[in-house]
């Protein structure tokens, strides 16, 4: 009698949340926090259009979508996107492989912890770009530096997401290895890894946030190619318009990438309960 | 056979968690180990199950000194911990790893089928109740088949009536193969319920105070008059386990005045 109560409940209550809420309410969902920047860009195309303001400074939305098709039929925008992307994936990936490198060293590591992560904890506090008139003077005006800026931008959240998310695994889950008699290797790859990525994910969106960010800053330095030029030639040639559209690339490009970046490593987490999958699901 | 020679730890603060604790437990005896708060129940199930060494004294299965966690020695602790990325069946099949994966499965699903939740097999954790997660862990445990299995108050964060269900459930579980139990407990039915041997634990340091045996034949009732009489004794014994710690100003106490918590 218990069990089948006890059984049955969850499958009854599981029912209406999924067959209720078809896909159309979960399509809704996202459209509604479309809502806002599209009236208000619709607003300003109206006033544009009414003559209210000549929207030479602030260029209506219609302007900025034709100045995007131009760079397109041109295949500028294509050159200019790739050569961005190229830029922060190099850096993004080498931010990545030594982030993960040292935090893992330093994570499970106490004596490389106390060795390095001081120093580490110290060249943090430099804000990043002040290391731009370095680089170029090391590496030259070209890529190298670039990349080298972008890099550093995203090493720091992996290292430090990583490191923090080692050292805070439950030790009563470790426990759970050691009952089990896990030896070491066995020990990080059954316990540690799997205990470590959402913390881990998380540390990758950011790092790969701050890589958008460090791109911009590399492009302001010296570049004849790239989203980041598509800006600075837009202020030194005053078109406004090229200036917002380089912006909203830089919006969608960025957002897909961070999306992409989340359905990539979603199946690993699917065992999780967070407050966001359960809202967004609902 | 289980052995435990004047088993004594001392942790690095100073305190003495346990004090020359000896005892000879048989294979599959089930022992209930009952006392005070703080009286070393948890550090001497720690040091049988090998996760914190002994500062003295021995603990040797079978003729063989345990100084690490070892393979006939399983362990349930107070919370499931079951690991939440994996699912109910891998969770339970987590200490297999080395069998092959057909017999993994086969011997997961048969201790799902014992456990009552092959149902169950493909949830994650999250979605269990506090008690089908520590059947879970229960499994888990006896998957690995122990010769000797420790349980450190592994219902006590279980309501009443399920908790009653698990005990009844773990002592049809033990019919199976009989290992060695050893449980921790604060509930004095429980370990008249379960145990062959009850082991009344004093703190300050904590030590073997009296040990009772259970003698009633199973299934054992819970309203028979010999199971409550056998309740009290155990009650009683635990009682005078904490008076001696007490200055004696208080007065009288009534039996199980002690057990406050
Ligand atoms: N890791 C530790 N470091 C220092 N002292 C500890 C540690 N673990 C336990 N102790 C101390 O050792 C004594 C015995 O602790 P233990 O956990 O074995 O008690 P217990 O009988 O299991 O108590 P409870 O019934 O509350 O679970 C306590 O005084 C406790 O404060
Ligand atoms: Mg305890």
């Amino acid at each position: 009698m218990i069990m089948t109560v006890e059984l049955q409940a969850p499958a009854v209550a599981a029912t209406p949340q999924t067959a209720s809420r078809p896909w159309a309410a979960r399509l809704a969902r996202p459209l509604l926090g479309l809502l806002l920047p599209l009236s208000l860009a619709l607003a300003w195309e109206l006033a544009v259009w009414a003559g209210w303001s000549n929207g030479r400074l602030v260029p209506p939305p219609s302007k900025v979508f034709t100045t995007i098709a131009e760079l397109a039929r041109s295949g500028e925008l294509t050159r200019h996107i790739t050569m961005t992307l190229t830029r922060v994936g190099i850096g993004f990936g080498l931010g990545v492989a030594a982030g993960t490198l040292l935090g893992g060293i330093c994570g499970y590591w106490g004596l490389a912890r106390r060795l390095i992560d001081p120093t580490v904890q110290a060249l943090r506090a430099i804000p990043s770009i002040a290391w731009v008139p370095l680089f170029i003077l090391w590496l030259g005006i070209f890529e190298t530096s670039k990349v080298a800026l972008i890099a550093v931008g995203v090493f720091f959240p992996v290292y430090l997401g990583l490191t923090g998310a080692i050292l805070s695994v439950d030790r009563k889950i470790v426990e759970v290895g050691r009952v089990f008699r896990l030896s070491g290797p066995a020990m990080i790859r059954r316990i540690l890894l799997p205990a470590v990525l959402p913390a881990y994910v998380v540390a990758l969106r950011v790092g790969l946030g701050l890589g958008w960010m460090f791109v911009v800053a590399a492009e302001f330095m010296g570049a004849s190619e790239g989203l980041g030029y598509l800006l600075i030639d837009g202020q030194q040639l005053g078109k406004p318009a090229q200036i917002v559209a380089a912006i909203v690339i830089f919006a969608i490009i960025g957002k897909a990438t961070d999306w992409l970046l989340e359905i990539a490593t979603a199946p690993l987490l699917r065992w999780q309960d967070s407050f966001a999958r359960q809202s967004g699901a609902a | 056979m289980l052995q435990l020679q004047s088993v004594t730890k001392v942790y690095p603060n100073g305190v003495h968690a346990l004090e020359r604790f000896s005892s000879e437990i048989q294979l599959g005896e089930i022992i209930a180990i009952i006392g005070g708060s703080g009286c070393g129940k948890s550090t001497l199930l720690r040091a049988i199950a090998g996760l914190d060494r002994a500062s003295n004294g021995t603990v040797t299965l079978d003729g063989e000194a345990i100084a690490a966690p070892h393979a006939k020695v399983g362990i349930i602790f107070q919370e499931p911990r079951l690991l939440p990325w994996l699912t109910v069946a891998d969770n339970i099949g987590f200490g297999l790893s080395e069998l092959p994966a057909a017999e993994r499965r086969e011997r997961v699903a048969r201790a799902l089928e014992r456990v009552g939740l092959a149902d169950k097999a493909k949830v994650w954790p999250r979605e269990l109740s506090g008690g089908q997660a520590q059947r879970v862990a229960i499994a888990r445990a006896l998957v690995a088949q122990p010769e000797v299995l420790l349980l450190d108050e592994p219902f006590s964060a279980l309501d009443a009536f399920t908790r009653k269900d698990l005990q009844d459930h773990l002592l049809d579980l033990w019919a199976d193969t009989r290992p060695t139990l050893i449980l921790v407990t604060h509930d004095v039915e429980e370990a008249v319920v379960l145990a062959d041997r009850v082991l009344v634990m004093r703190p300050h340091p904590g030590r073997l105070f009296e040990e009772i045996t259970i003698n009633l034949s199973r299934p054992r009732d819970r309203n028979a008059p010999l199971f409550e009489q056998f309740k009290r004794h155990v009650l009683t014994a635990l009682d005078r386990s904490l008076d001696r710690t007490v200055p004696d100003t208080q007065g009288r106490r009534e039996p199980g005045g002690g057990l406050w918590w």
